[in-house]
């Protein structure tokens, strides 16, 4: 192609849109895809005291919560891979979960009834994230506790395993399970953010 | 492990280009539905589509298909040019470029389809004549020369290109 020929160059910089334009097609599309039942998966992301979390939802429940040290990039690739490349930035379907998120980091919700769609855990893993909605807010249970609850008293270690690979943190409160010596233990979150969420839950 | 990209950054890398090829073959007014048809239609098939499919062909493609339809809607096209702020949702109206843009516009719907479609695909899109002519059927060479001739027209009716050509220093 000769670039230097007016007319060829119009019309690879013709008919040009503006961002906000763009904007406006993709809400419809949104609105589209979700009245034709093929947004597999959508999400947004909220701000929080623990930095940025991206909350994904399919039309079952919330689906996952990721940290931004999780990198929602990759978060959202494995999301492609494992459920839908359905994927959109689609805010409404979570208006709800970042409702309620919003109201505990306020202080102000001490649990979550949000649908939740499990899919992303199986096995013993998903057997200790049930369990772990059983710890009360404000309350910390050991690892061995977990273990214990969930029908295999010697397996702490895979507890900890289950609580590092949980698909939903915050609102599967991975976050109350600590050392049996009392120590904080690991987070997937980092260590800070275990600790802004317990002092939260501890002042309420 | 697909690796295959969210249907999110589909948009994103291509919903530009899209609108653009869809300004160009049916006009800023059915360009918007034509471009919601093609990505609506695009997301539905997304999960079957090839990991190493051409994605941007592959919208143009449909997109084609869809005007084609809108334009058989419309029974014979209306010609997008004459009124100036035509764009459903007014897009930075007043510059310049919109102008320019407008005669554009006219002077490609005055083309036969073929012709305004090859130009829109290769010169809009920047496809290659081969997936301009996966996209209209034919052969590359028949694409080649739909485009050619289409530019042929185009020297002749699209105004500013002639007036700036006068303008040159």
């Amino acid at each position: 192609m000769n670039t230097d020929d007016d007319l060829t160059s119009a019309l690879a910089r013709a008919f040009a849109e503006t961002p906000d334009h763009l904007r406006q097609l993709h809400n419809r599309l949104v609105a589209a895809a979700q009245t034709d039942g093929i947004l597999d998966v959508a999400y947004r992301t909220v701000d929080s005291p623990v930095g940025p979390l991206l909350l994904a939802a399919t039309e079952l429940g919330l689906v996952r919560v990721a940290y931004a040290s999780e990198n929602h990039e990759a978060v959202l690739q494995a999301l492609s891979d494992r459920i839908s490349p359905r994927i959109l930035n689609a805010p409404a379907r979570l208006d709800s979960a970042a409702r309620a998120l919003d109201e505990y980091f306020a202080g102000r919700r001490h649990g979550f009834d949000l649908p939740i769609d499990w899919r992303l855990s199986t096995g013993f893993r998903s057997v200790v994230l049930h369990r772990l909605t059983e710890i009360e807010y404000g309350r910390t249970a050991s690892y061995g506790t977990v273990a214990h609850l969930a029908g295999s008293p010697k397996a702490a270690r895979a507890v900890g395993t289950a609580c590092a690979t949980n698909p939903l943190p915050v609102v599967v409160p991975c976050h109350r399970v600590v050392r049996a010596d009392g120590g904080i233990g690991e987070y997937l979150g980092g260590i800070e953010a275990k600790r802004i969420l317990l002092a939260l839950e501890a002042a309420a | 492990m697909t690796g295959k990209p969210t249907f999110e950054a589909i948009v994103a890398r291509h919903g530009a280009t899209v609108l653009r090829v869809c300004r160009a073959v049916v006009g800023a007014v059915d360009a918007d539905d034509a471009w919601s048809e093609t990505f609506l239609s695009a997301m539905r098939a997304y999960p079957d589509l090839p990991a190493d499919a051409n994605v941007e062909a592959w919208l143009v493609t449909i997109a084609h298909r869809k005007a084609i339809d809108i334009t058989r809607g419309t029974g014979r096209r209306a010609i997008p040019v004459a009124e100036p702020n035509q764009a459903p949702i007014a897009a930075g109206a007043g510059r310049s470029g919109l102008d320019l843009d407008d005669e554009l516009a006219g002077a490609l719907a005055a083309l036969p389809d073929k012709q305004r479609q090859a130009v829109a695909y290769h010169y809009v899109a920047g496809l290659p004549y081969a997936a301009v002519a996966a996209t209209l059927g034919g052969s590359t060479d028949a694409a080649r020369r739909a485009a050619a001739d289409g530019i042929a027209t185009l020297r002749r009716t699209y105004p500013g290109a002639a007036s700036r050509k006068g303008n040159r220093r």
